[in-house]
C-alpha cells in the first residue's frame, strides 16, 4: 500500500518535476554556461571581467530597490491591519480593489504614470490651475521609485494581509488581559506573528523592484540605468548574450543571497513567536 | 483625399482577377493557392485598413490565396536577434540597410530572382546597387528617408540649424533623444564632422566624449515615448524619423522640422527573403505586389515615409507629393548611410553607450537628479560617477550595517532573556 502510493505520487509529480528541470533548471545552466563563454563558444572570463564597470548601475539598482521595499513596508502594514479588521464581507471588496490594478497590464500603467508626471501633465496641469508652480516630477530618481512602489504594492498587501487575517486574536486578547496597551499590543504580538507574511512581502516587493527595466525606462526617462536596463539592453541591442548572462547571473547571486537573509529572519521570528 | 483613392482601388480591384490572370498568368502562382507566407516587419509599417485605408495583407491574400502571416519588430536588433536566436523562420523581412550588409555577410539572406519583380522598374536607379547590396542581388528599397530634428515653434526662442541645439542648456529638460546607440552616436558624428561608419576607437570615443557632454542638459532618452512628449508639449527639441513628425503633426501644430546643417542619417528599409525560406516564389510576388503602384502609394500614404516607387513619387494625386521635408533637393545638405560595422567596433560602440547612459556630468548634483531640483555648481567639473558609486554604497553599507545591528540585539535579547 505504501509503496503504491509512492509511485503513484512519483507519477503525479513528474510532469512537473519535468517541467521544472526543463523551464527552470536548465535555463539557470544557460546563464552560467553563457557567462563564462564568448560569442564563439570558448571559455573565457572577460565577461565577469567587465563587471566591475557595472557597480554603480548595481548599487544604484539595490539602493532603488531597498527604497521602494521599505516605503512598500510602511504603507502596507497599516493597511493591511486595517483591512484584516473589518467585516469579512468589507476585507472581500478591499483585497478586490487592492487587486483590481492588477488586472491592468503594468505596462500600460507606467505608461499612464507617465501623462501624469510630465511637466504639461495632469498633475501639473491641475497645480497651475489653482496657482501653484509645476513641479518637475518625470525623470526623476524619485519617480522611478515612485513606479515600483506603485507598481508592487498590492506583492505587500496580500501576504501581509493573509497573514494578519488569519491571526489567532485570543492571543491578542492575552496581551490585553496581561495589560498590554495598544501600542505594546501591535509592538509584542501583531508584529511578531505576522512577520511571515512581511517577509514574503519584502522579498516579492524587492526581487522584481531590484530587476525591473521598463519602469525606470518610462519614469526615468533613461537617464536612471537599472540593472534590468543593462540587462536588457545587451539581449535586444547589442547581441551579447554573453555579458547579458554574466550580469544576469551576479543580480540572481544577489537576490538569492537576500533571499536567504530574510529566511534566517523569518526562521528566528519563529522561535520568538512560540 | 484618402477615401478618393481607397474608391479607386477598389474599382482597380474589382476588374483585376481580369487582368492579373493576364499579367501574371503563370500556373506556378496558382499553384501558391493556399500556402503561407511569414512576413516579418516594423511595426506601423504597412497600410493595414486604419481610417478607410487599404488593407495590404487582406488585398494579397484576396489576389492570390496566399495566407500572410504577420508579425512586427521595433527595431533592427531586435529583429536580429530574434532571426539569430532561431526557432523562427520567416520569408519576407524589411531590415535597414546596414542591417541588410550584416545579414548578407553572415549568409542569412537568399538572392532574389528579379524576374519574379518586374515591377523592380519602378525603383530609379539612384535608389539601386546602393553600397549595402552593391550588386542589388539581394533587396528591393521599402521606403527611403532621413533623421531631422523636431521642434516645437511655440517653445524654441529661434528655429534651431544646427544639431547642438541638442546640447542648449535653454532648453534642459526638454531636450529628447535616442534611446539607441547607433543613431545617438550619429548625432555626435555629425556633429564633429565624421564618418557615421569610422572604424576607429579613438573616433568613437570622441563621439562618447560629445554625447556625455549632452548630460548637463539632462536629455530624456526615448523610443516611441517621443509621439506623446512632443504632441503634449512636454518636449521642445527631439531627433527622429522625418516620416513620422508627418505623425505628429497631426496631433500637435506647432511642431515644425529641420534638417541639420551639418548632416544626417540617410536611411533605406528593403525587402529581402531570409535563406531557408519555405516560400521563396510567394515572397517574390509579395515582394512584387508591395511595388505595384496602387499598393505602393497606399503604404507611402500611410506610413508617410518616403517613397523609392517612381510611381508614386511622381503621382501628383500623392498626397505628399514633392513634399520637401519627404523629398528634399538633392544635396540640400549632407547625408550618409550606415554600413555594417565590424564587430569589434559594434561592441565598443554598446560599452560606449552604456558608459554615456551611467554618466552623471559635473554641477548636477546627486539631489538635483533625485529630487530633480536645479543646484547646478558652476565651475565643477570632476566625473560625478565615483562620487554617486561611493554616495550608494555608503547609504546600502548604513543599511546592512543597521539589519545587521538589529539580528545582533535580538539575539542578545533572547539570550538574556533564556538566562533570566
Amino acid at each position: 500500500m505504501n509503496r503504491r502510493s509512492a509511485v503513484t505520487s512519483r507519477i503525479v509529480s513528474s510532469p512537473y518535476i519535468v517541467w521544472a528541470a526543463l523551464f527552470i533548471i536548465a535555463p539557470l545552466f544557460f546563464v552560467v554556461y553563457y557567462s563564462f563563454t564568448d560569442s564563439a563558444g570558448g571559455f573565457t572570463l572577460l565577461n565577469i571581467q567587465t563587471l566591475p564597470k557595472y557597480l554603480p548601475t548595481f548599487l544604484r539598482s539595490i539602493w532603488f530597490g531597498i527604497v521602494a521595499t521599505i516605503i512598500c513596508l510602511i504603507i502596507a502594514f497599516p493597511l493591511a491591519y486595517f483591512i484584516s479588521q473589518k467585516s469579512e464581507k468589507a476585507q472581500r471588496t478591499f483585497v478586490l480593489l487592492v487587486m483590481l490594478p492588477m488586472w491592468m497590464s503594468f505596462l500600460i500603467r507606467t505608461y499612464s504614470w507617465m501623462a501624469l508626471l510630465q511637466d504639461t501633465g495632469i498633475i501639473n496641469s491641475f497645480l497651475g490651475k489653482i496657482g501653484i508652480d509645476p513641479i518637475h516630477m518625470i525623470n526623476t530618481g524619485g519617480a522611478v521609485i515612485l513606479g515600483m512602489v506603485y507598481n508592487f504594492l498590492p506583492y505587500m498587501i496580500l501576504p501581509i494581509y493573509s497573514v494578519m487575517a488569519k491571526l489567532d486574536y485570543s492571543m491578542v486578547e492575552a496581551c490585553q488581559d496581561l495589560g498590554g496597551n495598544g501600542f505594546n499590543v501591535i509592538r509584542l504580538c501583531i508584529i511578531p506573528m505576522s512577520i511571515p507574511g512581511v517577509v514574503s512581502g519584502i522579498t516579492m516587493v524587492f526581487v522584481p523592484s531590484v530587476s525591473t527595466f521598463y519602469i525606470s525606462q518610462k519614469l526615468g526617462g533613461g537617464s536612471f540605468d537599472l540593472i534590468g536596463d543593462v540587462i536588457e539592453r545587451q539581449f535586444q541591442q547589442s547581441y551579447n548574450y554573453n555579458l547579458g548572462a554574466a550580469l544576469s547571473l551576479v543580480l540572481m547571486v544577489l537576490i538569492v543571497i537576500s533571499m536567504a537573509i530574510m529566511n534566517h529572519f523569518s526562521e528566528g521570528e519563529g522561535e520568538m513567536v512560540i | 483625399m484618402k477615401k478618393i483613392s481607397a474608391v479607386l482601388l477598389a474599382l482597380v480591384f474589382a476588374l483585376l482577377p481580369l487582368n492579373c490572370a493576364l499579367a501574371a498568368g503563370d500556373a506556378d502562382i496558382e499553384a501558391l493557392r493556399g500556402t503561407k507566407l511569414y512576413v516579418y516587419n516594423w511595426g506601423e509599417y504597412i497600410s493595414d485598413g486604419e481610417d478607410d485605408a487599404l488593407d495590404v495583407n487582406a488585398e494579397f491574400e484576396k489576389r492570390y490565396g496566399i495566407k500572410v502571416i504577420y508579425d512586427t519588430y521595433d527595431n533592427n536588433e531586435v529583429m536580429y536577434s530574434k532571426l539569430k536566436s532561431g526557432g523562427v523562420s520567416y520569408d519576407v523581412v524589411i531590415p535597414s540597410d546596414y542591417m541588410i550588409e550584416r545579414m548578407i555577410a553572415e549568409d542569412m539572406l537568399e538572392k532574389i530572382d528579379y524576374k519574379n519583380i518586374p515591377n523592380f522598374k519602378y525603383i530609379p536607379e539612384k535608389y539601386r546597387n546602393l553600397s549595402f547590396d552593391p550588386a542589388n542581388e539581394y533587396s528591393v528599397p521599402y521606403t527611403v528617408s532621413y533623421v531631422g530634428l523636431i521642434y516645437n515653434t511655440k517653445m524654441v526662442k529661434e528655429a534651431p540649424v544646427s544639431w547642438k541645439a541638442l546640447w542648449d542648456t535653454d532648453y534642459e529638460n526638454q531636450i529628447l533623444m535616442f534611446n539607441n546607440p547607433r543613431d545617438a552616436f550619429a548625432i555626435a558624428q555629425s556633429i564633429l564632422g565624421m564618418d557615421y561608419n569610422m572604424e576607429s576607437d579613438v573616433a568613437w570615443r570622441a563621439a562618447a566624449a560629445l554625447l556625455k557632454e549632452q548630460k548637463i542638459v539632462n536629455p530624456v532618452y526615448v523610443n516611441d515615448e517621443v509621439f506623446l512628449k512632443m504632441e503634449s508639449g512636454e518636449a521642445a527639441l527631439a531627433p527622429y524619423y522625418a516620416g513620422d513628425y508627418f505623425l505628429m503633426k497631426e496631433n500637435n501644430e506647432d511642431l515644425a522640422f529641420v534638417y541639420p546643417k551639418e548632416g544626417v542619417n540617410y536611411f533605406v528599409d528593403a525587402a529581402c527573403i531570409l535563406k531557408g525560406s519555405k516560400n521563396k516564389r510567394a515572397a517574390e510576388l509579395y515582394i512584387n505586389f508591395l511595388n505595384e503602384p496602387d499598393i505602393a502609394l497606399a503604404n507611402a500614404e500611410y506610413i508617410c515615409y518616403g517613397s523609392p516607387n517612381e510611381a508614386v513619387y511622381t503621382n501628383p494625386d500623392y498626397e505628399l507629393y514633392q513634399n520637401e521635408v519627404l523629398y528634399p533637393e538633392e544635396g540640400a545638405f549632407k547625408t550618409q548611410l550606415f554600413r555594417n560595422l565590424s564587430p569589434e567596433s559594434l561592441a565598443l560602440m554598446s560599452t560606449l553607450w552604456d558608459d554615456v547612459k551611467n554618466y552623471i556630468p559635473a554641477g548636477n548634483s546627486y539631489a538635483a537628479l533625485f529630487f530633480g531640483g536645479e543646484d547646478n555648481i558652476p565651475g565643477a567639473d570632476a566625473e560625478k560617477m565615483t562620487a554617486e558609486t561611493v554616495k550608494y554604497a555608503i547609504y546600502i553599507g548604513i543599511f546592512l550595517l543597521l539589519v545587521i545591528a538589529f539580528l545582533v540585539f535580538r539575539f542578545l535579547r533572547k539570550r538574556y532573556r533564556e538566562n533570566v
